[in-house]
């Protein structure tokens, strides 16, 4: 068998493709925050909080109602998402125009409350969730074996990383979207709703996060504190790929993931800080992030 | 009667033997304070469940030791030694409080530990895992009562050696506890004649295991450790579930496992791992009575730190009233005399160091098949009796042993 | 149309308010100095310690956030870089006095700002925050693999030691009045350069950085100076936290910690010179209320709340709505 470094080139292979996989994930969640604060301008530190949310919402819904993953993956989504715009209704249009600090503190604040809450009724060792029938068993690759629900995870996320781009960066919704944000009066003079706009697109963005929790809950235990740990790492995957940028997240999100991946065959110790490291070289030679525009 | 009666003559006699000065019970209380994670990481496996385990034995005792009432006062420790140690100080110097009882996060143990040394107070240790506590952090304030990480290596690690697991890979979480149970399953796993062939380390807190499963279905091991706890555990777990680790004739060892993890997962994805455990609520008839009522209390079954605390709470009590005295050695000191034989311990005993020592069990979880209801998750499959689970004195760097 | 004459009145005016302005904070202070000095006979001095120690941290981090509009999300990183240093040299080398480790400390946090300065100063905005967060991120990893710090199980039992050799810090009372002066020393050192021109020139960098660089200043090398400030006050405070705790853990190196001290500063007003004090009063306050109460399990919810209230209806933070409320009514 051929090495590199002392690893068999198989194990690197499988490594890759675990590490798109993971990448996946993050592109998912950093997209979410990435179209929050690219068109809101808010630094939505409730996100973790919104991916744990997905996620005990599937859970919840099944032990309560029986309700499966497959329309889990539809309603749970949407549930949190109109909690996202009650949310911006209610809270965050107050500090419209404010400083960015200001939004961070009051999503920092609100993941706390539901965290806690959520702590304080199901506990910190983890909600069961059985993964469906049909994933049971995987792909018996040369190199690995793939599980065909990791097959499935990675399908589903780049299926919405995509639908999302294009859908901001091609179509008229997406053009209205971004000039609402840019000029609110002008589009307010075309007959447009901007401030339900507004809390759409937050809804919208906190209803990628809770998409990729609903995937998350067959593999990852799923605890209230699931998503604390992940904020500040998809942060980073944002400020990456340049703050604002949706292709940037997407794109840095799987960068990172494969990144990480590697870091966790030669020197696992490090593979949570390796992004951090990234991020002080990247911007360093690139102020904007990767793919941001210079400020 | 009779019992009573020598009861009451041992605890005056021993109220005499110690003499005048520490006699009586300070302040006519017994203040018990409760140093616990109530909110984060460990809140399950001590939590607010651990204080009504504690207000338990005190109900039980009667809410009154030698006519002096017994108080009990909490604070959740936040995983924070700077903000324990400041209540803990609070406690001892302008509270006076008797004993601190919980205690988790070894960070927090053993900053409280120190606290307790120069203030003279007493620590029961019952949620921490780490076997430096009374190792080389030992001292002669503290006990520490319901497992430790060295006979949890050893009742597994040995076991799974024994059955013709040879090579092993460990995947360990990147902190004391890991490196500690990691150091302690090398070398039971060399002693029995098998071979640590790799390990890694990952940061902790870690949610995929994928990448480290891959890693350990390549090395060719036949058992694969985890030398982690609490979500990393599960997580691994559940992973490996999913890449078939042990579909490919892997085994796979966790080496610490509360039975709230075991629940989280279910025994669809944990049957057949194999555990080390203090306690076991269905273990035996006494066992069994003191869980229900306990679940009556908190809708769950208890952890074996939960009776651990209930325990070494009664153990407390008891010896208070014999000695009439809440004076930190006196207490320890009878503590110590006295073996210990109740719903939580078998043949336990306290030794110098501080360590209780009692018999250890290992179990496993039960198949789908086998579990009659969400709690019935371990079968008790060998006992390993206390002297042979826990780190023998001899090997002790202990300062309170090393003179003997 | 001209009236010379009214614009001294509004000039003379104007200086009869600061000088009342003045006159008034100056009575403030006397009056919290004094509570200060007696405090420790009421409240218990390891706590007061502990409020000092974090609201010297929360002053040392408002200088830049407050003062000079830059947002650090790394500051975890100073506070622990001095608490590690201090403890380490006051655990092995029994020879040092406790004023010399901490001095030691306080310099190794200051280097370390300086490193973080060259790399991040350049950086505007959120991405100025995410850089500082990163790098701490980095200090955070090596304190996790350094041996000497104990990992996850932090570093114990630190010597309080005397205090130029000869005051004994293990009383209470001594520490606390240590501890007190070196707040007080951090305290007035904040506030001298905040009134000074060099702080002048920060506010100007604050308001409106182009029109700073317009005028002429190098705006770059006064951020460098203020971040290097206040990383060394942060150390500082750090180097005192580890001396009355007697320990240091990884807490202190943790983005929460980071986090903490925004809260702290909003919450109590940024760009007042008392706000943080009050912040950090505030939050060590009710974290310890909530956690020892039968409310113990409700800290991160009712803290949440708080954030929430706070940026929806205090948004100038305790001392800023005071300040608000004392102008309108008494101006």
């Amino acid at each position: 068998m051929s090495m590199i470094l002392g690893v068999p080139v198989a194990v690197l292979f499988g490594q890759l493709l675990l590490g798109i996989i993971n990448g996946a994930f993050y592109a998912l969640l950093s997209l979410g925050l990435a179209v929050i604060f690219g068109l809101l301008k808010i630094i939505n530190f409730a996100h973790g909080a919104m991916y744990m949310l997905g996620a005990m919402v599937t859970v919840i819904m099944f032990d309560a109602m029986g309700i499966n993953y497959w329309v889990a993956l539809v309603l749970a989504p949407l549930v949190v998402g109109c909690f996202g715009v009650l949310l911006e209704y209610f809270l965050l249009r107050r500090i419209a125009g404010q400083d960015h600090i200001y939004s961070l503190l009051l999503t920092f604040g609100v993941a706390l409350m539901i965290q806690g809450i959520l702590t304080n009724i199901f506990g910190v060792s983890g909600l069961r969730y059985s993964m469906p029938e049909i994933f049971q068993g995987g792909f018996k690759l040369d190199f690995m074996f793939l599980p065909y629900y990791r097959a499935w995870v990675i399908f589903m996320a780049l299926l919405v990383c995509f639908g999302t781009w294009f859908m901001i960066e091609k179509t008229k919704l997406g053009s209205y979207l971004r000039a609402g944000t840019e000029d609110a009066q002008l589009m307010q003079g075309f007959g447009i709703n901007v401030p339900l706009l507004i809390s759409l697109t937050y809804g919208f963005g906190v209803m990628i996060a809770a998409f990729a929790g609903v995937l998350a809950a067959p593999i990852y235990s799923v605890t209230p504190v699931m998503g604390s740990n992940l904020l500040i790492v998809v942060f980073a995957v944002v400020v990456i790929g340049g703050m604002g940028s949706i292709a940037g997240a997407i794109i840095t999100g799987l960068l990172m993931g494969v990144i990480e991946g590697f870091t966790k065959v030669f020197y696992p110790e490090f593979s949570s800080a390796v992004i951090f490291l990234v991020m002080v070289v990247v911007l360093l030679i690139r102020p904007s992030g990767l793919f941001g525009k210079e400020a | 009667m009779t019992i009573m009666k020598k009861l009451l003559t041992t605890a005056i006699a021993s109220a005499m033997m110690v003499g005048s000065a520490q006699a009586d019970i300070s302040d006519d209380t017994v203040k018990i304070g409760y140093l616990a994670d109530m909110s984060g990481t460990y809140r399950d496996l001590a939590g607010p469940n651990g204080l009504k385990a504690l207000e338990m034995a005190i109900a039980d005792f009667g809410g009154k030791v030698n006519g002096a009432k017994i108080e009990v006062v909490s604070a959740d420790d936040r995983n924070n030694p700077d903000s324990s140690s400041s209540t803990v100080r609070r406690w001892l110097e302008n509270e006076n409080v008797d004993l601190v009882a919980g205690m988790v996060a070894s960070s927090v143990t053993i900053a409280v530990t120190k606290l307790l040394e120069e203030n003279d107070g007493l620590g029961i240790v019952s949620g921490s895992a780490a076997s430096s506590i009374t190792n080389e952090h030992c001292t002669p304030n503290h006990i520490h009562y319901v497992y430790d990480t060295y006979p949890l290596a050893n009742g597994t690690a040995k076991a799974v050696v024994q059955e013709g697991g040879k090579e092993w890979f460990i995947l360990t979480a990147d902190y004391a506890f890991g490196h500690a149970l990691e150091g302690d399953v090398t070398r039971v796993v060399e002693e029995n004649g098998g071979k640590v062939i790799k390990t890694a380390r990952h940061p902790f807190p870690t949610s995929d295991f994928s990448s480290y499963i891959l890693q350990a279905q390549s090395s060719g091991a036949d058992v694969v450790a985890l030398a982690n706890a609490g979500s990393d555990t599960t997580n691994a777990i559940t992973t490996a579930g999913e890449f078939g680790l042990t579909q490919s004739g892997q085994t796979l060892a966790a080496l610490l496992l509360f039975l709230t993890d075991v629940h989280a997962l279910g025994v669809n994805s944990a049957q057949g791992i194999q555990l080390t455990t203090g306690w076991y609520w269905n273990m035996n008839e006494e066992a069994r009575k003191w869980a229900d009522r306990f679940m009556d209390e908190t809708g769950v079954r208890p952890t074996m730190v939960h009776a651990g605390i209930y325990s070494s709470t009664m153990q407390y009590l008891n010896a208070v009233k014999a000695t009439g005295s809440d004076d930190t050695q006196t207490v320890r000191k009878q503590m110590m005399d006295t073996p210990i034989n109740d719903m939580f311990a078998t043949n336990g005993r306290i030794r110098e160091d501080g360590r209780m020592v009692h018999d250890m069990y290992l179990a496993e979880v039960k198949t789908p098949e086998e579990s009659e209801n969400e709690w019935d998750l371990y079968k008790i499959v060998r006992t390993i009796p206390g002297d042979e689970a826990y780190r023998p004195l001899s090997e002790s760097k202990c300062s309170l042993v090393s003179k003997n | 149309m001209d009236h010379p004459v009214n614009q001294t009145d509004i000039q003379q005016a104007m200086l009869d308010q600061q000088k009342s302005d003045q006159r008034r904070k100056h009575i403030l202070n006397l009056v919290l100095l004094a509570l200060l000095l007696i405090a420790p006979a009421v409240i218990y001095p390891v706590f007061l310690m502990k409020i000092l120690c974090f609201a010297l941290f929360a002053v040392a981090f408002n200088l830049l956030l407050g003062f000079t509009g830059l947002l650090s999300f790394g500051h975890a990183a100073f506070l622990a870089t001095g608490s590690y240093t201090t403890g380490y040299l006051l655990s092995n080398y029994s020879g040092l006095t406790t004023e010399m480790g901490i001095i030691v400390g306080t310099a190794a946090a200051t280097v370390l700002g300086v490193l973080f300065a060259l790399v991040a100063i350049r950086r505007q905005g959120i991405y100025f925050a995410m850089i500082t967060l990163a790098l701490a991120q980095l200090v955070y990893f090596m304190f996790v693999q350094a041996p000497f710090t104990g990992g996850e199980d932090g570093m114990h039992g630190v010597p309080r030691g005397h205090l130029f050799g000869f005051i004994d810090l293990e009383n209470n009372l001594a520490m606390y009045y240590f501890v007190l002066a070196v707040f007080l020393g951090g305290y007035l050192l904040v506030q001298r350069v905040v009134g000074s021109p060099f702080g002048q020139v920060l506010k100007a960098i604050k308001q409106n950085e182009p029109r700073a660089v317009s005028l002429g200043y190098n705006v770059n090398q006064y951020k460098v100076l203020a971040f290097v400030m206040s990383a060394g006050l942060a150390g500082l405070a750090g180097s005192v936290k580890t001396v009355v705790f007697q320990l240091a853990s990884l807490n202190d190196a943790h983005w929460h910690m980071s986090g903490e001290v925004i809260l702290m500063t909003l919450l109590g007003g940024t760009g007042t010179l008392l706000g943080p004090v009050v912040g950090a009063t505030f939050v060590v306050n009710l974290e310890y209320q909530l956690s020892q109460g039968p409310l113990g399990d409700w800290v991160d919810p009712i803290l949440g709340a708080i954030f929430v209230l706070t940026v929806i209806a205090f948004r100038s933070g305790i001392v800023g709505e005071i300040q608000k409320f004392v102008r309108k009514n008494m101006g």
